[in-house]
């Protein structure tokens, strides 16, 4: 896989992550592509584009696209699945996703991706992993926190 | 004072947070302030705000901001100890970073001390963090770290560095061999992760090389029967797709276990199936044809249902069906005819993909019309330039194979021109002019066509973008010109090339444009003089007079000087023409001969000569020796004055047939000339044999000259007319050949079906082949393509390791120079190891001293060891400090100084006594830290230091100010003179067996830890590297700055460790034991 994309119906983005790391004009000029050509197609055709030598894989949510862009050999149908099982994790996570949990808390989205897939590549394939590993990451960054009380963040203390 | 720290602070907490950003954004309001107050925030030197600025600018980011000014900051947030600051920098960096970016270099030692961090989830993060900016230097220095992640104890980890280690493979391809065998003993990992973390990447790297990864097949045959991971099956079964046909065996293995997946998996799981079909399609489908014919019913039934993407995957595994055998999806072309017609883009370009392999003689122009059709109702240019290449693919294929009627297809080509703005212009030229040139017979069609899209060039010439349609003149243009024989109304085009609007042309064309009006000037000329029109002939040559000057006047460099060249000709061919001279044969012989196509490849193909080596040295290469003023020999000197000479263009036959002569003398001799095949316009050329190449003229049933521009649909009438005509004909023959037609149709029935065999080309044509040289070489390594990131990782895995096959060990630039510490380096090489050292610089211990809980110096000792001449018994080294204020009271007039001792000084500026401390170059407000840098001299390093150091500085606060003092020591341990240096294995037992060295060893009893972590403390703390492993015991090197060779041998008992050392100095040697015993005692 080399990208994954999330964007509204209007056509805003609200997350990428690129596992080819590539100038950043280009990765603008791509997502806006992408996107245009995305929202342009109808509600009844199939989850599949052809774009230049990768296949998009995309499936919409509610109002927000999902969208992976895949090399010709993969398979088609396992990414609509992982981009399924993505959706999922955001689910279970934020408790019914939806838009705004989603550009108020997107770096969390970030994490969930990241635990999910890594470099491309499927890294597990349990929900239950991904999600105990997400939890404890985040419980280590309360403890971080935590004993931080506002005295102290004040320099008072 | 008090209060603008309270200030600050508050200010601080009340700053915008990323969701007031967020919400600021939504509400457009004004981006710029949010802009110019991360700005402000990133100059703050806590941290927190730092991290919550680089999360704000990694949103911005999103909504299209550049943010790669902020690099360095992400990197600080990236070097945050606290884990919710390196996640968010981590992120950032993931977002931002790419090979480009000249501050990644900065985040190698970071990554790496993140990478061994005993927090999981910090080396998780800098993982994946890493996954998406490594780069191949970051993939080079820190590939044997991430290797030794590999076995690390939680499988979180494992999972991690086993995904990581594709993309190092790609960037740095040399780490692949070392590597893949622990890659393979993570097939079988106890953890399913993991095991399928092992699973994607090497299916992934077999994908590309699979002939490499033949010998894995058991194993992963073993997975697939026992793995219940439906994922991880998918992976295997594509992984067999691809092995299957290098190793035809494998497909009769797998068609038990893969029948027992299908009745498993069946119909539950849709999309499971369908990559079933796909798989068993792509290789072994051959051996089972009845699985064949099965797949391509089930793929009908795909593709009739109603949901898209079943059609769309239908279509796909059907077009990989086609490449092995064509035969089985021809049936269903009606079934795919009909998804040309579909709403979605997709199935429409799958379909069309599809028909690329599904025409024959017989319903090419069938598929070619309904192609057209759809070419004049597509809207979006995108869809109708790729139906316009498909139709010339189509058409084009295999050496116009399934042509039978080129006139029908140049009028294909000309309806083409009139798309609008296509951007395959130049496809279309380029196929006009292949068919012209390689089919004899159609080159007087081709030219009256041709002449008719020159005439009706402003249709055409609005569109001058590049590779607009505009291109097709530039071949129009030449084929009228070359072949001008076959031209009717030559005067008319000649006009039409000649018009004012063509200069609105792009330059490349009016440049054929003004070389091609001489070549039908020529003709035009030579037709008169024969014709006896002296009048017409001195007419056309003033009417090339007058119009001219247009292209002379070009700003294109080429169209200039080609114009103003000819312009000069022509005005000397009116001279002779007044004196009635005859000149057209003169004329024309400028253009005499035929040109020949030539294959592509052609020159790459030509081989060298027996006996020719082309890195030999023509002449010896001029010795340094030679003086510079000696006069050169003029040997060129007569030639150079013959070019000098103005050149007249009054060449006479004789002069010019001598010369042709001449040249074809050489030409000959000359090995690398690419020999023309004899053609009929060859005037020279007497070699028997030309005649037998059958050109036979076109019996044209339509008329030449259609009015406005051609129908191809006229052709496909004549065609099915003719085909009608022929059957009748091959029907009253067939009562009489009954016999012979049976037994022809035999042999022939594997190639084409009775039917197509009976149609017979229009007109006997005869295609010429591109030409390739004599005796060229047959190569396939054309057709890889040298920029493939996956090439470089076609390595073979089962070679046995080679000592030199090892992932550098944390490398420093120097590395390679302190391999050979003892031989002599030649004076150039000493000036780039200085350089290479300069670099180094190393992170050595942190230490810090706490006084009152006022303040804390943090003391992080950087090293920086340079060697120049015979410096060998004397290095500096360098010490940063960091300096926090933890007090509320602001700091100024610091001053750092150190006593001295024997061995180990600190460096002063010249003039100042040992008393004298060094100030340190900035103050201090509350809460902030910076960074100063001492350097110390060195005599002896074999022991460890304690240096005793004060500093001074004055305490302002509200009160007034005070003088405090604080003291402190500074701490040199052995280990910290150490640098992590590689060593082979062979270096190694070489300096083992000089037996220089001297000898001790000590024995830690109670280790509890791991072997592999033990390992890794030793390498970390005390800066060694492990040169060889062998199950609990493992051989380890390093080197100090003076030269210390120092080598280890660890061995790990049940519940003890013992080293045994050898070391050039003993001292050196029993206090890095000392130290080392200290470090594992505590584990």
């Amino acid at each position: 896989m080399r990208f994954v994309l999330l964007f509204s119906r209007q056509g805003k983005l609200r997350l990428q992550q690129w596992y080819r790391a590539g100038a950043e004009r280009d990765k603008r000029k791509a997502a806006r592509e992408l996107m245009q050509a995305v929202l342009a197609r109808k509600p009844k055709m199939c989850s599949f584009l052809e774009w230049g030598e990768l296949k998009v894989v995309y499936k919409r949510y509610a109002s927000l696209y999902f969208c992976c862009a895949i090399e010709g050999a993969d398979n088609e149908l396992l990414t609509l699945e992982l981009i399924h099982r993505y959706v999922e994790l955001l689910d279970k996570y934020f408790g019914s996703v939806c838009e705004l949990d989603i550009i108020f808390n997107f770096e969390k989205a970030y994490f969930i991706l990241d635990e999910f897939v890594m470099g491309g590549e499927i890294q597990d394939t349990s929900k239950k992993s991904v999600l105990k590993a997400i939890e404890q990451a985040d419980l280590l960054q309360e403890e971080d926190e935590s004993p931080r009380s506002v005295l102290e963040e004040m320099g008072l203390a | 004072m008090a209060l603008k720290m309270v200030k600050g602070s508050i200010d601080r907490m009340f700053d915008k947070n990323l969701q007031d950003l967020v919400r600021g954004i939504r509400n457009h309001k004004e981006d710029e302030v949010s802009d110019r107050r991360i700005k402000q925030e990133l100059k703050q030197d806590n941290i927190a705000v730092k991290a919550n600025a680089v999360c704000k600018l990694t949103y911005l980011q999103m909504l299209g901001y550049d943010i790669s000014w902020a690099a360095f900051n992400i990197i600080e947030v990236m070097s945050a100890s606290k884990f919710t600051f390196k996640r968010i920098g981590y992120l950032a960096a993931s977002q931002c970073f790419h090979e480009g970016t000249d501050v990644i270099m900065l985040t190698t030692n970071q990554i790496r001390k993140d990478l061994s961090s005993p927090n999981q989830y910090d080396t998780g993060v800098a993982l994946t963090g890493l996954s998406c900016f490594v780069t191949p230097d970051l993939a080079r220095d820190l590939a044997n770290d991430i290797m030794t992640l590999m076995s690390h104890t939680k499988p979180y980890i494992r999972k991690k560095a086993v995904l990581i280690m594709y993309k190092v493979f790609l960037k740095y391809p040399e780490s692949l061999r070392p590597a893949f065998p622990r890659l393979k003993e993570k097939l079988e990992d106890p953890d399913p992760g993991v095991q399928s973390a092992a699973v994607n990447v090497i299916c992934e790297l077999a994908r590309r090389n699979p002939k490499n990864y033949l010998s894995l097949a058991p194993l992963f045959f073993k997975l697939m029967t026992s793995s219940t991971n439906n994922w991880v099956l998918i992976k295997i079964i594509k992984l067999f797709g691809a092995l299957t046909p290098l190793e035809p065996r494998l497909g009769k293995k797998l068609i038990e276990p893969l029948t027992n997946l299908i009745h498993r998996y069946g119909g539950r799981c849709c999309f499971f199936h369908s990559r079933l079909v796909k798989c068993l399609l792509g290789g072994s489908l051959s051996l089972f044809p009845d699985a064949r014919c099965l797949c391509v019913q089930k793929l009908r039934i795909l593709i009739e249902d109603s949901d898209q993407n079943l059609k769309y995957l239908g279509l796909l595994a059907m077009s990989k069906i086609l490449k092995t055998h064509p035969k089985s999806v021809q049936s269903h072309k009606d079934l795919i005819l009909q998804c040309l017609d579909d709403k979605d883009e997709s199935i429409r370009l799958r379909a069309l993909d599809l028909l690329y392999g599904m025409v024959s003689k017989k319903n090419l122009m069938e598929i070619v019309k309904k192609l057209m059709i759809h070419v004049d109702k597509a809207e979006g240019t995108t869809y109708r330039d790729e139906l316009l290449t498909k139709i010339i693919d189509i058409c084009s294929q295999s050496n116009y194979q399934y042509i039978t009627n080129f006139e029908w297809y140049i009028s294909i080509l000309v309806e083409l021109t009139r798309l609008e703005g296509t951007r395959h212009g130049h496809l279309i030229a380029a196929q006009m002019l292949d068919v012209a040139i390689r089919v004899k017979a159609i080159r007087k069609f081709a030219v009256s066509q041709m002449a008719m899209l020159l005439d009706n060039a402003h249709l055409i010439a609005s569109n001058t973008q590049r590779n607009g349609i505009c291109e097709v003149l530039y071949a129009a243009a030449w084929i009228c010109g070359e072949f001008s024989e076959h031209l009717e109304e030559a005067n008319q085009t000649l006009e039409a090339m000649l018009r004012p609007k063509v200069t609105t042309l792009p330059g490349h064309i009016q440049a054929v444009y003004v070389q091609n009006m001489v070549k039908l000037y020529a003709s035009i000329l030579q037709q008169k003089e024969q014709a006896g029109e002296k009048e017409a002939a001195q007419e056309i040559t003033q009417l090339m007079i007058e119009r001219l000057p247009q292209f002379v006047q070009s700003a294109d460099l080429e169209v200039q000087e080609r114009a103003s060249c000819i312009l000069q000709l022509i005005k000397y061919i009116q001279k002779l023409q007044v004196k009635e001279v005859p000149v057209a044969e003169e004329v024309i012989a400028l253009f005499a001969g035929e040109l020949n196509p030539v294959a592509p490849k052609a020159q790459k193909k030509v081989p060298v000569p027996e006996g020719l080596d082309l890195d030999a040295w023509i002449n010896e290469p001029p010795s340094d020796s030679e003086s510079e003023d000696e006069k050169p020999k003029t040997i060129f000197h007569d030639e150079e004055q013959r070019h000098s000479k103005p050149r007249h263009p009054e060449m006479d036959e004789e002069e010019l047939a001598r010369r042709r002569e001449a040249r074809k003398q050489e030409q000959a001799n000359n090995p690398f000339y690419i020999k023309s095949s004899p053609s009929p316009q060859k005037r020279y050329q007497d070699t028997p044999g030309v005649e037998h190449i059958p050109v036979v003229q076109i019996d044209l049933s339509v008329p030449l000259k259609v009015p406005g521009m051609p129908m191809s649909d006229q052709y496909v009438k004549l065609e099915e007319e003719r085909r009608h005509k022929q059957k009748l004909e091959k029907d009253k023959k067939k009562k009489k050949q009954k016999k012979e037609k049976r037994g022809k149709h035999h042999r022939h029935n594997s190639l084409h079906t009775e039917s197509e065999e009976d149609i017979a080309p229009a007109h006997h044509v005869d295609i010429i082949t591109e030409e390739m040289p004599e005796n060229a070489l047959p190569s396939d390594e054309d057709d890889k393509d040298p920029n493939d990131p996956y090439k470089a990782l076609d390595i073979d895995l089962d070679k046995p390791l080679a000592d030199s096959e090892k992932l550098p060990v944390q490398r420093h630039r120097n590395a390679e120079a302190l391999k050979t510490p003892d031989s002599e380096a030649p004076p150039v090489e000493k000036k780039t190891l200085m350089v290479h050292i300069f670099c180094c610089v190393l992170c050595l211990l942190v230490r810090s001293q706490s006084y009152n809980g006022d303040f804390c110096l943090l003391s992080e000792f950087r090293r920086k060891t340079w060697i120049s001449g015979n410096l060998q018994n004397d290095s500096q080294v360098t010490v940063s400090v960091i300096f926090e204020n933890k007090s509320t009271s602001f700091l100024k007039s610091m001053e750092l100084n150190v006593l001295d001792s024997l061995n180990t000084k600190m460096l002063r500026p010249e003039g100042s006594s040992v008393h004298d401390g060094i100030p340190v170059p900035f103050q201090l407000p509350p809460g902030i830290s910076n960074e100063a840098q001492f350097v110390f001299t060195l005599q002896s390093i074999v022991m460890a230091q304690k240096l005793k150091g004060t500093l001074s500085f004055i305490v302002k606060n509200d009160e007034g100010s005070t003088h405090e003092k604080l003291d402190f020591k500074l701490h040199f341990s052995c280990a910290s003179y150490l640098i992590t240096t590689p060593c082979y294995s062979d270096a190694f037992a070489k300096l083992l067996e000089s037996g220089d060295l001297h000898m001790s060893s000590i024995k830690v009893d109670g280790i509890s830890i791991s072997f592999q972590h033990l390992l890794a403390k030793i390498c970390f703390h005390h800066h060694f590297s492990v040169v060889e492993r062998v199950d609990s015991c493992a051989s380890m090197y390093s080197r100090s700055i003076q030269g210390h060779h120092v080598c280890l041998l660890v061995k790990k008992g049940e519940n003890s460790v013992s080293i045994d050392g050898k070391c050039s100095d003993p001292t050196l040697l029993s206090n890095l034991l000392d130290e080392m015993k200290e470090t594992l005692s505590k584990c």
